[in-house]
This record gives structure tokens, C-alpha cells and sequence, in this order.
């Protein structure tokens, strides 16, 4: 219902800004000096008064419209006390109405900044005026742009572009607009062929738009007329809604895989270690937090001595963060953990103690504050799969780099001679130490491996969540569920359990909220463990014994 | 069958007696008897302190009960102890009536939750005896069904403290979501009476605090009496070798679920002990990491010896609310310190450094 | 040999007692410090907004005993770590009161640990700040309110989000932290967005666990719910959640224009871990920034960070001041302000000597203490992000704001509204 009256409302809106266009156009028309009135208007009006001054700029298709409507979006636009608009940016300081360069640049510059509504306005100008562009590229985004905000002013100007367009994911987005805004057309044959080429659309917005042909008004008549009308919107918006829903379920699907990717990473190290040596390492959730602060130290280090190449940290974050978590696993291995071989439930305990040390620890060094570590500009947005859905390119990142290192870890365990050895010892530690494989060794070595993965995970944590000491703290819990669910000594255990876990979560969580579905999760793996105590891929006996 | 008098010695019974005086009598009259300007007076900040401190001597003493004794380690136990403080809660807001921050009949959270009316599972709660029935049955219960289940399968070790960590954070979960209907992340507080005593009045601070002694020292007779009966002995020899015990023809698991589901009960009443001294109860502490703390009280003390988590319980706690006020940066690391330094060093505890210096001595 | 070595012994001995005995006689010789409890948590999840917040009120203290204390005395600081445990948080307000005998205390500020020790200041009739923003249904004479009630803060942020300016929002999507402020700021928001005609399927209340880190499928669902008209976000997510909120936000190309979010409890101590490129035109709304440009403002950030060097901060040349640490840095002056003026600590007579306290605050206007309710009249201010993490101001009210703990809003506060 309301929908409805927020589109006339809006019709409305723009047709009042037609005539306020019409007669601004007349008046900027006659006289060209009156430009700096609207300059004037620019600069120091009010919102009401900018949005004006934006507009006329279009209309009046000013030459200098788009420089100054870019500069303005890139708050690269001044204004002097006197009211001179000025762009200013590195090349120096340019009058915006002469078109001449001023040197040296004026004192006492106050910045011309935007609001939201502002950008939404100035947004919508550039889109406009981009619709010409020579640009392919900003073509695209200037189509983009305008789909919810066709207005029957813009008809003439898209059908124009329509001609010209070659590009044939562009025409589709122009056409889109037209048919849009020929919804609103006194003509049904219009209204039909709108309706048919809208049905095609992947906007959640368009049904927004076909839905008041299926509505009545006050007297209990339908709004639209005529009746082949109503039943093409009907089909069209059960068109529409299939592929949002089928849009829906690929990106939970989606979401569950990212989720999946990030519980592997977290818990490859843990079953490696507890495979081999049976020993649960409570300051696993630790070697994470370690590994996502070695990538804000690097990170911090490129800002600082190679601030151009910051874009690439991260691919010096990735093996450092290994290094550094590997090398503090294997200090823990020979300082502590060596020493309790064969008591596990001490193990555990001492290396709880270990975690609140590191935590701790991180807390006196770096603060008890979050710290920044932000994406590198390759992988911030996301790649538009549909109008509802975008894969996140940090997300789809992360899956290929847990990708990567499932591939890296299953070479080095099974064509390797270190593998090899592990693989024996995680088999038959005794039997493997009479055959001469050095098993303390190993363990400090598949301790380090294990740490040093972790390191990865914690690396590409920081990517997608807080880095804070409390990293580790909020992992643990799901690293042990996924180990535990898919059992030790294989791989395929920690990716089914880790893959498994992050879908149903996701699929779980619209029906019940994140925290039901978390607990339902929790409370499956215990009935499950009782069911099948070794996971789901089980390397040892029957009996879950020590 | 070992009667009563066997369970100490001499000087076991003159401990027990000495402590017994001091919680009973002299606490008592040092906090209600003297006056505040007295140097021996107690303050009611250091009564509630010992009576917390006394209630997680029985948690401590549950845990030695199943670990020291059973070999089964769980990292879940503040599940139950929490259970016990929350049957007691629902009691406590109950008896605050219409004095809350909304004086309406309902709890305060469930006002500014909008609920009309007490959920289903709230009746009852408001008489005492109901209340303490709870008390016992939800974690003895939950206990019973759980370990049940998990004996069966003969999970142990490694496994079994996981899941125990699974569930206790499982419910924590639950806890701190408001629709659950137990406050959330409030949790209960504000208390104001029990069994029409007013919990602010020092007379029913110092009787709580001499319940919960009271309490403490039955738990250990108990504990003591299980632990020196032939139960006793097949519980030692299920910690020590359970398959053996298997191949002669015991069954571990009416033992096992036994004791297990008794430190549950224990802890559970504890809990109830320590809601009304602290004035609050809250999801946090069913946190993973309380019962991880939990474990190392016994690990400190000297487990399998009932007397050392006691100990244990007092000195980690203590050094807790003395860290926490004069080094608050340093309380982690102490306690860090403290758990890698007794696995390694003192596995046998206090109580076994105690042992070793009297050897020496001898 | 052993003579020796006792020699020292009884040297170093006497020598410590004498140092003792004479900094016992120049204590002696001094009139008692004044106490003053700074609760506020130094660990766990809560530390990283709570910790600035004791920096801050130590800096204060420092502040007025440089200009000779109270009352001829000087004020110590007593600190504590409550480490966002809630029942320690009791445990720790009932030692600064009852042990080490405090005549105030600054602290707390999630909604949980201010009602946990609520009854604590009630039973043994002491003083607690409370510097948050918080969700009003509360009227304790033992707390003065230094934060928003929530018609200095959501209220005025949900009329901006409907002006034309805000972007005309029509939907609203409540997303919060699940405890009590967020559930009762919620419910006071919901009755006020149905006084000015917005439908329930308009509304949308979602609440995540603290703590929470994945927002994908909420992020999704904004989106799908903006689908159905213009729609504003009102967050109350509290702490470092609001990291992973934003990240995913940006990244699902959500932009401001489109959809504002406005956060109540974002500041900019939180943006300082954040990437801010993606979040500019998002907004928060306070009584106080850190861009707010007058002297008072200019002299106090120029303040704090000189005591963040001196006191070697981690970070201490990137700190930054917020709206509760301007109102730890206001209560504490107004209560010095009412001791001078009680010419007395005790607790009644200051409590008395606070109606009326008036004192100008870096947020450029003079603040005053009611006089019955124990709120600060404030003034509200809406930011937009920056990509600098500061905050650029878009609206502001022309004066300070009476407080109304007992929001109009929720029904049976009808009785409540002279307070």
C-alpha cells in the first residue's frame, strides 16, 4: 500500500522539480553570467538550495557540469570567501566557471562537503551525464546508478542512448529503465511490453514496481484497468520472486562455504596435532590471534616503508604469519608440552594457562583495544552476481587461499618424506619408532606445521573480523566441534566436518537466528559423537581410547 | 563398611572440628557480636567473600570427586553449578514481588521484554520448597541423561571434556538470549529477601554463610565416606585402568554415572549457596573458561585428595580478589603461570609439595 | 662472618623502619586523601571501550589536584579491574565502597553492569557516575546520569533519519546487541516510529549475541527489506561487533545514500580498528564529537593527548576522545564542583550541592545537572564518518536537551513525566 504512495509521491516530487527545471532552464537560458548565480547557489546554499543548483547543472547540460559535479563528489571542490567555486586537488587550483588555473592557491578555502542526500543528488547528476559518456566503463555504472530512479524526464535521454548503445549488458540495463518508466504510460500495448521486459529483471526493486498493478484502491477496484494487464504483472512478479529466491539460496550456499573455509582454516592445525600426538591445544585459538597480528604488523611495517606497494602485505602477512605462529607453537612444544607426554588432560590444562599468558601478553603489548588491519583494495566490494546477491571478494579470497593450503598440507603429508613420517607416527607411534623415525622430533615438527596454520587462519581472520586478543577465544569452541565431528588422521575429516558445519549454520540461521542455530549445531555433535564417538572419518579403533 | 568415625584420624577430626568452630562460632560473632570499630571485627564485604569462596570449595570438591577419583575430567561443571544458582535466582525474583525498577509482578526483564505474563516454566518457583527441588533435579537431571549417554558410548579422555565444553557453551547460548526467559545477559539480580529474610541484613548474610559451611563440611564427609568404601576402590581402579576393570567383570558405567551425576547435585546446591551471597547470577558463569578455572583449583590443591582442591579452591580465588584490586594487569598471567606451572611442576598439588616436605623432614 | 652479615641486616632494617616511620610522619602531618573509585573493566570484551575511560578519569583527578585538590585534600584514585565479569562487578563496587571506603565512584558501562551494582550503592548509600548512553527506565538517587537518556540520543537520531536531509527514511531496521539497552531503546522506538504512522511490517528488529562476528545473512536481509522502499538501519550493536557489521556492509556495495546506518553506539574509539574508506555517510549520533570545533574542546583533546605521552598509552599518539569520556571528564568536575560547594563529602549533602551544577563541556555548550532528576541536560549532535575516522556534523540541536528517563513512549510512564 505504502509502496504505492511512495512512487506517486515521488512523481510527484520530480514533476514539481520539471517545471522548477523549465523555468530555471529559461532563465539560465537567456542570460549565460546568470551561471554564477548558481554557482553562487552552490557554494553557499542551503541542501535544498545545492540540490537545485545540482539539477540545473544537468538540465542546462553546462559544459563544466561534469568536472564540477566529479570534484564535488571527490571533495575536491572549494569555495573562496568571496564565493568563487574553485577545484582543488594535487594539479593545483582551478576556477570551476572561468576554466583557468590560479596560482598561488587562495588562503581561507573552506571545503564544500556532502551530506548523504547530497551524494544521493550528486550521484544521480553524474549518472546522467554519464549516460553519454565515450566510456564503456562508465557507462555501466552510470546505468547502474539510475535504475531505481527513473523518472519519465529521463525517457527521452535513455531511449536516445538506447540508439547508440552496443554494449549488451548496458542495453539491458537501459532498457530496464525504460520500461520502468513506461509503466506509467496512458498507452496498454506500452504498458504490456513494459511489463514483459521487466519480468526478465533480476532487481528485487522491480517488483516493487509491478506490485501496485496488483492492488486495489480504497473503493475496492483494482488500480490498473485493464485485465491482461494484471495478469502479466502477476506472472511477471512470480518470474521475478523465483530468481530472487533462487538467488537466495546461492548465496547462502555461498555463505555457508565462506563459513566452512574459515572453520577449516581453524581447525586443520588442531586435528593435525591432535592426530598425532593426542594432545588438544587449548592455546590453538591463540596461534590464530598470533597469526592475524603478525598481519597487522606487516602491514603496519609496508604503511610505513613501502606505504605505495600496501596493497600487496598481504602476500608477505601470509608467510610470516606461518613463520612467526610456527615458530611459537614449536617453543611451546619443546618448552611444555614435551614434558607431559601422555598426560593429556594436563596437556590441556597447561596449554589453557599458555593461551591466557599469550592473551595477556598481547594485551600489555599491543593494547586492549582492537587493532585496525584493513583489506587490501584488490579484495574490498564484491562481484554482483545478481541484484540481491554479491559474492564478497574478500570471502571468495579466503576459499581459494583454504583451498590452497588443503592442497599445500595434503602434498606434504603424502609426498613427503616429513609426511610420511607423520602419517606413521599418527598410525603407530610405537611401530614407527622402532623403525628409526625420530618421533620427538616430528612431534616439534607437526606441532610447528600445525601452529603454522593456525598462523594462516589467524591471517586470513583479519581480513573479514576483528583483531583483538579475544580472537582466539571466539574460534576455539567451533575449531574442537569440527575436529571432533570429523574426526583425526584424515584430511577429508576436517573438511566434510568444517564444510559441513559452516552450511548448515547458514542454512540454519534465517529459519532460527544465528544463536538457535549455533546451539542446535552444538547439540547435534554431541547426540552425534554419542552415536559415532570417533567423527565422521576415523583413522583409529572403534573405541575412542588412549 | 566403614563407619563414621573411620573416615579421619585424630588429627583429621580436630581440623575438621577446629574449622567447623570458626565457620559456626567465631565468624559469626566476630561479624554480628562486635562492633564495627573492633580490629577483630569481619566485615560483611570478607563474610559473603568466604561464603563465595566456601561454595566453590564444593564445586572444587565435586571436580576432585570425578577427576582425582574417577580419572574423568570434565570442563562443563560450571554448567551445573550455574543451573543450581538459577533455580535458586528464579526464587530470589520471585520474592522481590512489585519492589522492582517497574513494580509490576513480573521479573524487571521480562517487563522490558514486553512479555504479559510468567512463561510456563517459571511456576512454582516462588515457593522455596519448589525452588530447592529444582535445585537438585535440573543439573541432577541434565547430569544423569547426559553422562548416561556418554558412558555408554564409552567416550573418555580428551573427547568427554570437549563435549563437556560443547554443552556447557551450548547453554550459555541459550542463557544470554532474552527470549530464553532468564534475564539474558542480565541475568538475575536485585535481590531482596529469602524465606522473608531480608538478604541486605547481616544476620541472614552470616546464616547463609554458615549454611554453606555447614554444607561444605557434609559434602566432605560424603566425598570422603564414597571415596574410602569399596565404591571408593573401584572408582580408583576405573581412573587407573578402565579396561582392566572391565575384563573382571565390573561395569564401569552405574559407577561412573553415579559419582558423576552426585558431583552435578553437589554442585548444583552450591550454586544455590552462592546466588544469594553474590546478589547475582548471570550466563557468564557458564562460560567455557569458569569451568576450565574450575580444574585447576583441583590441580592446585593436589587432586585425589579431597581435602587439597579445598585448599586449592581458597587460594586460587583468593589470590583472584587480592590480584584483581592490587595488580588488576597481572591477574592473567598469575593465573596462566599458575596452570602451566602445576601441571608441570606440581602435579601432585599443594597438598603433594606438602607431603614431600614432610618426607623430607622426617 | 656472621657478625657481619648481621650487621647489614640490622642496618638495612633500621633503615627501611626509619623511612617508614617518617613517610608515616609526613602522611600524618597531611589531611587524608579523598577517595575515589574508578570501576570500569581493564580486560575482557568490555576493555577496549571501558579502558580510555579510567585514563580519562585519572587524567582529571590529575588535573584537580594540581589545582589543590578538594576541600584542601587530595584526591586518590582507587582502580579496579571488574574485567566485564558482571557479578565481579558487584563484588568489586561493594570493596570500593565498603572497604576501601570511596565518597564516589566513576564507572560502569554496559546497561548489565550498572544494574549489577545498582543495589550495591542503594544498601550502603553511596555515589556512582554513570557516563554511558543508556536506556532510561531508571531513577536511582544514588546514580547521576552523565550519559543520553534516550531522548537526547535515539530519539532525535530517528527524526533526522526521517527529515528529508536523513534521507527520508520510510523502513526501519532495528539491529541491535541482544541485552537490555538495546531491547528497551528498541521498544521505545517502536512506539514512536507507530506514533508517526510507520507500519509494523515496516519495522524489522533483529538481535545478535555480543560478540557476534558473521553478519552476511543480515547483511543480506537489510537488503532485501530496502528492497521494499527507502530504508534506514538503526544499530545498536555494542563494541567490537560493529567491526564485522561495517566490513560486510561495505563490501555488499550497501552504500549510506541508499541505506543510512546510524549507530548509537559508535564512537570514534571504535572506528580506530576500523578501515573507514567504505563506511563514509554512515552515521552516529551523540552528544559530543571529537571534530566539534571550540576552545574548550581544542584545550581538552590537546590535554588528553599530552597525558596519553606522559602516561605512555599504547598508541598514545593516535588517541582519540568521545562522548563518554566528555562526560566522565563533566561528572568528575561536577562533583568536585558540589563537594566545594557542600564543603563536605557526605553523601546527602553533595547529592544536594549537584542540583543545578552547571559547567561548560567540550561539546561547546554549558551543561547543567537537573535538578531532580540526576541527568545532564545535553545537547545532540548526528555525525557522518569520515574517511579520516572522525566524524563530520550534519545536524545539531540549538541547545541542551532536558533528559526523560521515563520515556513518553512506553506505556505506564504516564504518571512519570514531571521527573
Amino acid at each position: 500500500m505504502s509502496s504505492k504512495i511512495i512512487l506517486k509521491f515521488l512523481l510527484r516530487f520530480f514533476v514539481f522539480y520539471l517545471f522548477l527545471f523549465s523555468a530555471v532552464v529559461h532563465a539560465l537560458e537567456a542570460d549565460l553570467s546568470k551561471n554564477t548565480d548558481l554557482f553562487k547557489r552552490l557554494a553557499t546554499g542551503e541542501s535544498d538550495d545545492k540540490i537545485i543548483a545540482i539539477h540545473s547543472l544537468v538540465a542546462t547540460e553546462h559544459p563544466a557540469a561534469l568536472l564540477i559535479l566529479q570534484a564535488l563528489k571527490n571533495g575536491e571542490l572549494s569555495v573562496t570567501p568571496k564565493g568563487v567555486l574553485l577545484i582543488v586537488n594535487d594539479k593545483g587550483a582551478l576556477d570551476a566557471l572561468t576554466q583557468q588555473m590560479i596560482n598561488p592557491a587562495p588562503e581561507n578555502l573552506e571545503a564544500l562537503m556532502l551530506n548523504n542526500r547530497l551524494r544521493g543528488a550528486v550521484d544521480t547528476a553524474l549518472a546522467i551525464l554519464n549516460l553519454q559518456s565515450g566510456d564503456k566503463a562508465v557507462r555501466l555504472v552510470a546505468a547502474n546508478e539510475l535504475l531505481d530512479k527513473a523518472v519519465p524526464e529521463l525517457l527521452p535521454g535513455i531511449q536516445k542512448a538506447l540508439l547508440k548503445e552496443t554494449d549488451k549488458e548496458i542495453k539491458t540495463l537501459l532498457g530496464l529503465l525504460e520500461a520502468s518508466i513506461q509503466l506509467g504510460s496512458v498507452d496498454t500495448e506500452i504498458r504490456l511490453k513494459a511489463i514483459s521486459v521487466l519480468a526478465e529483471s533480476e532487481q528485487s526493486s522491480t517488483s516493487l514496481l509491478l506490485q501496485p498493478f496488483m492492488e486495489k484502491n480504497s473503493e475496492g477496484q483494482f488500480l490498473e484497468s485493464d485485465e491482461s494487464v494484471r495478469t502479466a504483472a502477476k506472472v511477471a512478479l512470480l518470474r521475478i520472486n523465483e530468481r530472487l529466491v533462487r538467488m537466495e539460496y546461492v548465496g547462502r550456499l555461498f555463505s555457508g562455504i565462506s563459513l566452512g573455509s574459515i572453520l577449516l582454516l581453524a581447525a586443520l592445525g588442531l586435528a593435525i596435532t591432535y592426530g598425532l600426538m593426542g594432545v588438544i591445544n587449548m592455546a590453538h585459538g591463540e596461534l590464530l590471534m598470533i597469526g592475524a597480528y603478525t598481519t597487522f604488523m606487516v602491514q603496519t611495517f609496508f604503511r610505513q616503508y613501502f606505504p605505495s606497494n600496501i596493497d600487496g602485505y598481504l602476500l608477505a602477512a601470509v608467510p610470516a604469519s606461518f613463520i612467526v605462529a610456527a615458530l611459537v607453537g614449536m617453543a611451546l612444544e619443546r618448552s611444555v608440552i614435551r614434558h607431559l607426554y601422555g598426560r593429556p588432560l594436563e596437556t590441556l590444562l597447561a596449554t589453557w594457562g599458555i593461551s591466557l599468558l599469550l592473551i595477556q601478553g598481547i594485551r600489555t603489548v599491543f593494547g586492549a583495544q582492537n587493532v585496525e588491519v584493513s583489506n587490501p583494495s584488490w579484495m574490498s566490494g564484491g562481484y554482483q552476481v545478481a541484484s540481491n546477491l554479491i559474492l564478497t571478494y574478500n570471502r571468495i579470497v579466503i576459499i581459494f587461499f583454504a583451498l590452497f593450503v588443503l592442497l599445500l598440507v595434503w602434498l606434504l603429508l603424502n609426498k613427503t618424506r616429513l609426511g610420511l613420517f607423520v602419517r606413521a607416527v599418527t598410525q603407530n607411534r610405537k611401530m614407527a619408532d622402532c623403525l628409526g623415525v625420530p618421533t620427538r622430533n616430528i612431534d616439534t615438527w607437526t606441532f610447528g606445521l600445525g601452529s603454522g596454520i593456525a598462523g594462516l587462519g589467524g591471517c586470513a581472520l583479519s581480513q573479514i573480523g576483528n583483531v583483538g586478543p579475544d580472537l582466539g577465544q571466539s574460534y576455539i569452541v567451533d575449531s574442537f566441534m569440527v575436529v571432533v565431528l570429523g574426526g583425526v588422521g584424515q584430511l577429508a575429516g576436517t573438511v566434510s566436518g568444517a564444510l559441513g558445519l559452516g552450511i548448515v549454520n547458514k542454512f540454519l540461521e534465517p529459519l532460527s537466528g544465528p544463536v538457535m542455530a549455533k546451539i542446535l549445531i552444538l547439540v547435534f555433535i554431541i547426540i552425534f559423537i554419542q552415536r559415532r564417538p570417533q567423527g565422521l572419518f576415523a583413522l583409529k579403533g572403534r573405541v575412542v581410547e588412549h | 563398611m566403614t563407619t563414621i568415625t573411620k573416615l579421619y584420624g585424630v588429627k583429621g577430626w580436630l581440623t575438621l572440628a577446629l574449622f567447623s568452630a570458626g565457620v559456626m562460632i567465631l565468624v559469626p560473632v566476630l561479624n554480628l557480636a562486635v562492633s564495627s570499630s573492633n580490629p577483630l571485627h569481619i566485615s560483611d564485604y570478607s563474610v559473603s567473600l568466604m561464603g563465595k569462596i566456601m561454595c566453590y570449595a564444593v564445586v572444587a570438591l565435586a571436580i576432585d570427586l570425578i577427576w582425582g577419583y574417577a580419572g574423568i575430567l570434565s570442563l562443563g561443571h560450571g554448567l551445573f553449578f550455574a543451573l543450581g544458582g538459577y533455580a535458586m535466582g528464579m526464587y530470589l525474583m520471585r520474592m522481590i514481588g512489585t519492589e522492582g525498577q517497574y513494580h509490576s509482578h513480573l521479573p524487571d526483564f521480562m517487563v522490558f521484554l514486553d512479555w504479559k505474563e510468567l512463561p510456563w516454566y517459571w511456576t512454582g518457583s516462588d515457593h522455596f520448597w519448589f525452588a530447592a527441588l529444582l535445585v537438585v533435579l535440573v543439573p541432577g537431571l541434565l547430569a544423569f541423561v547426559f553422562g548416561y549417554f556418554a558412558f555408554r558410548s564409552r567416550i573418555k579422555g580428551v573427547y568427554f571434556s570437549i563435549i563437556t565444553q560443547a554443552l556447557t557453551f551450548a547453554f550459555m547460548l541459550l542463557f544470554f538470549r532474552n527470549e530464553t526467559g532468564f534475564g539474558g545477559n542480565n541475568g538475575f539480580t536485585d535481590f531482596k529477601r529469602i524465606i522473608g529474610f531480608a538478604l541486605a541484613d547481616p544476620a541472614t548474610k552470616t546464616g547463609l554463610f554458615m549454611a554453606t559451611g555447614l554444607f561444605l563440611i557434609m559434602a566432605l564427609l560424603l566425598c570422603r565416606y564414597i571415596v574410602t568404601s569399596k565404591f571408593g576402590r573401584v572408582l580408583a581402579a576405573i581412573r587407573d585402568h578402565e579396561s582392566r576393570l572391565m575384563f573382571c567383570g565390573y561395569n564401569p558405567l552405574g559407577y561412573k554415572l553415579f559419582v558423576w551425576t552426585l558431583s552435578a547435585v553437589l554442585c548444583g546446591i552450591a550454586g544455590a549457596l552462592y546466588v544469594p551471597q553474590v546478589g547475582i547470577i548471570n550466563p557468564g558463569e557458564m562460560s567455557p573458561g569458569n569451568s576450565i578455572e574450575i580444574a585447576i583449583w583441583a590441580a592446585v590443591g593436589g587432586r585425589g585428595t579431597l581435602i587439597g582442591p579445598l585448599m586449592g579452591a581458597a587460594i586460587v580465588n583468593g589470590a583472584k580478589s587480592w590480584f584483581t584490586v592490587a595488580f588488576p594487569e597481572y591477574w592473567l598471567y598469575f593465573l596462566g603461570l599458575l596452570f602451566v606451572g602445576v601441571t608441570l611442576y606440581m602435579p601432585a598439588g599443594v597438598v603433594g609439595v606438602a607431603q614431600q616436605v614432610k618426607a623430607r623432614f622426617k | 662472618m656472621q657478625r657481619r652479615h648481621f650487621l647489614k641486616k640490622s642496618i638495612v632494617i633500621a633503615s627501611l623502619a626509619a623511612m617508614g616511620a617518617m613517610s608515616g610522619l609526613a602522611f600524618a602531618g597531611d589531611k587524608d586523601p579523598i577517595k575515589v573509585g574508578i570501576l570500569h573493566s581493564l580486560s575482557g570484551t568490555m576493555a577496549i571501550s571501558e579502558t580510555s575511560l579510567k585514563d580519562v578519569a585519572l587524567m582529571t583527578i590529575a588535573e584537580i589536584n594540581a589545582k589543590g585538590g578538594l576541600l584542601g585534600r587530595k584526591l586518590e584514585a582507587v582502580v579496579v579491574d571488574p574485567a566485564s565479569n558482571w557479578p565481579l562487578f558487584a563484588e568489586k563496587a561493594r570493596q570500593l565502597v565498603s572497604k576501601d571506603k570511596v565518597d564516589v565512584t566513576f564507572g560502569c558501562w554496559t546497561s548489565v553492569s550498572r544494574k549489577s551494582v545498582l543495589p550495591v550503592y542503594e544498601e550502603l548509600n553511596s555515589l556512582l557516575f554513570y557516563p554511558v548512553q543508556y536506556e532510561g527506565e531508571e531513577l536511582s538517587q544514588n546514580v547521576f546520569y552523565t550519559g543520553a537518556a534516550p531522548n537526547q540520543q535515539a530519539i532525535p537520531a530517528v527524526e533526522y533519519l526521517m527529515s528529508k536531509d536523513g534521507g527520508s527514511a520510510k523502513r526501519f531496521v532495528l539491529l541491535g546487541t541482544d541485552y537490555v539497552y538495546p531491547r528497551t531503546t528498541n521498544k521505545i522506538l517502536r512506539a514512536f516510529l507507530k506514533s508517526k504512522g510507520v507500519a509494523e511490517k515496516d519495522i524489522d528488529e533483529v538481535y545478535t549475541p555480543f560478540g557476534h562476528s558473521d553478519y552476511q545473512t543480515i547483511v543480506a536481509n537489510i537488503k532485501k527489506f530496502a528492497a521494499g522502499g527507502k530504508t534506514a538501519v538503526i544499530s545498536t550493536i555494542n563494541g567490537d561487533s560493529n567491526v564485522p557489521f561495517y566490513k560486510e556492509l561495505g563490501n555488499a556495495g550497501l552504500k549510506a545514500k541508499d541505506v543510512p546506518v546510524i549507530a548509537f553506539s559508535v564512537g570514534e574509539e571504535e572506528l580506530r580498528g576500523i578501515d573507514t574508506k567504505p563506511l563514509v555517510g554512515h552515521l552516529a549520533a551523540w552528544n559530543y564529537f571529537m571534530s566539534v570545533k571550540n576552545p574548550t574542546n581544542t584545550a581538552f583533546i590537546k590535554q588528553w593527548k599530552e597525558y596519553a605521552k606522559k602516561a605512555k598509552l599504547p598508541n598514545a599518539d593516535k588517541v582519540v576522545t568521545n562522548d563518554p569520556m566528555e562526560a566522565t571528564y563533566v561528572g568528575i568536575h561536577m562533583w568536585a564542583q558540589a563537594v566545594e560547594k557542600a564543603k563536605s563529602t557526605d553523601v546527602t549533602k553533595v547529592r544536594a550541592a549537584m542540583a543545578g551544577q552547571t559547567f561548560k563541556s567540550p561539546s561547546g555548550f554549558t551543561l547543567k545537572m537537573d535538578e531532580t532528576n540526576h541527568h545532564l541536560h545535553k545537547p545532540v549532535m548526528i555525525g557522518e564518518v569520515q574517511g579520516d575516522g572522525q566524524f563530520q556534523i550534519v545536524w545539531k540541536t540549538g541547545g541542551p536537551l532536558r533528559a526523560q528517563p521515563w520515556s513518553p513512549y512506553i506505556v505506564g510512564n504516564e504518571k512519570k513525566q514531571g521527573l
